[in-house]
């Protein structure tokens, strides 16, 4: 059974390299290089797989993932400026591409290092991000896809 | 991200256009296309606004994208959105060939069109066209 847990974030990023001519950035990433930046309303929506605990009912405590999101997502992202404030993202383009990766490293490590008990057997199945209401990307971890 | 680079990512990019129709099919008697379609069969035609759904799927590249944007915009508006947006899917788009102008025989014509006219690196995994919120159809590539 799937279990997915909605998160928001709103944050301003500029997608360029900044090796390369200004003209470079405009073709690869259009709008999105504009050198003084912009700015999205994210939605993340985080999925988790898993069996439903038999005394409990529950895949996993939804409480504990709020706040897993919270830690890991929206108290380092939420009104930043991804390039300067959030690393790796001062070293990487802060695509919604590489966000989606990065925040399924992010959320798949605080599940790897908490308890079996705790776990519950649940292993993360999906990160959705959506930039805008019409553009979003799905990373289903390393193996997968 | 070295450690990701060979990772796939599906990305989606949602379109919109607007188009009239009328389903109804010579194949059939008046009576039984009526029986069939319903108010779908209404002789003078209807509209919707349809959304689409364009998925693509492979690596990310060392841009950190999987697809320009841009590339993609501009291959769906060309070889879709042109064709479909404020048209008469019976009367104007030849595309249908003679087929009922169903939204399964729509999302045939769509993935035909990108499909022969896909020019972008990565991979085209899968389509999603709503004629309404409430009727959604879609096709998923296998891989």
């Amino acid at each position: 059974m799937y279990l997915t847990r909605k998160a928001e974030f709103s944050a301003s990023h500029i997608c360029a390299n900044p090796q390369w001519s200004e003209a470079r950035n405009r073709a690869v990433y259009g709008p999105n290089a504009n050198p003084n930046g912009h700015g999205h309303n994210y939605v993340l929506e985080v999925t988790l797989e898993g069996e439903p605990d038999p005394v409990t009912g529950m895949v996993f405590d939804l409480r504990e993932l709020k706040e897993i999101l919270n830690q890991e997502v929206v108290d380092p992202m939420d009104h930043r400026f991804l390039n300067r404030e959030v690393p790796p993202f001062d070293q990487v383009v802060p695509t919604t591409e590489n966000l989606a990766v990065e925040i399924w490293r992010r959320v798949e490590a605080r599940l790897r290092a908490l308890p079996p008990a705790e776990k519950n057997g649940a292993r993360l199945a999906n990160v959705r991000l959506y930039e805008t209401a019409d553009l979003f990307v799905d990373f289903g971890g390393p193996a997968a896809l | 991200m070295t450690d990701i680079a060979a990772t796939n990512v599906r990305l989606t990019a949602r379109y919109r256009f607007s188009a009239s129709h009328r389903l109804a099919t010579p194949a059939l008697s008046a009576d039984e296309n009526r029986r069939i379609y319903g108010k779908c069969n209404n002789p003078y035609g209807h509209g919707h606004d349809y959304t689409l759904e364009v998925s693509v799927e492979g690596p990310v590249a060392e841009d950190g994208q999987l697809v320009r944007r841009e590339e993609l915009d501009a291959l769906v508006a060309e070889r879709v959105l042109t064709l479909l947006d404020h048209k008469d899917l019976n009367r104007d788009v030849t595309e249908f060939g003679g087929r009922v102008t169903t939204t399964e025989n729509l999302a045939a014509v769509v993935r035909a069109q990108l499909e022969q006219h896909w020019t972008l690196s990565t991979r085209l995994a899968g389509l999603r066209i709503s004629e309404t919120p409430r009727n959604t159809f879609s096709w998923e590539s296998s891989r």
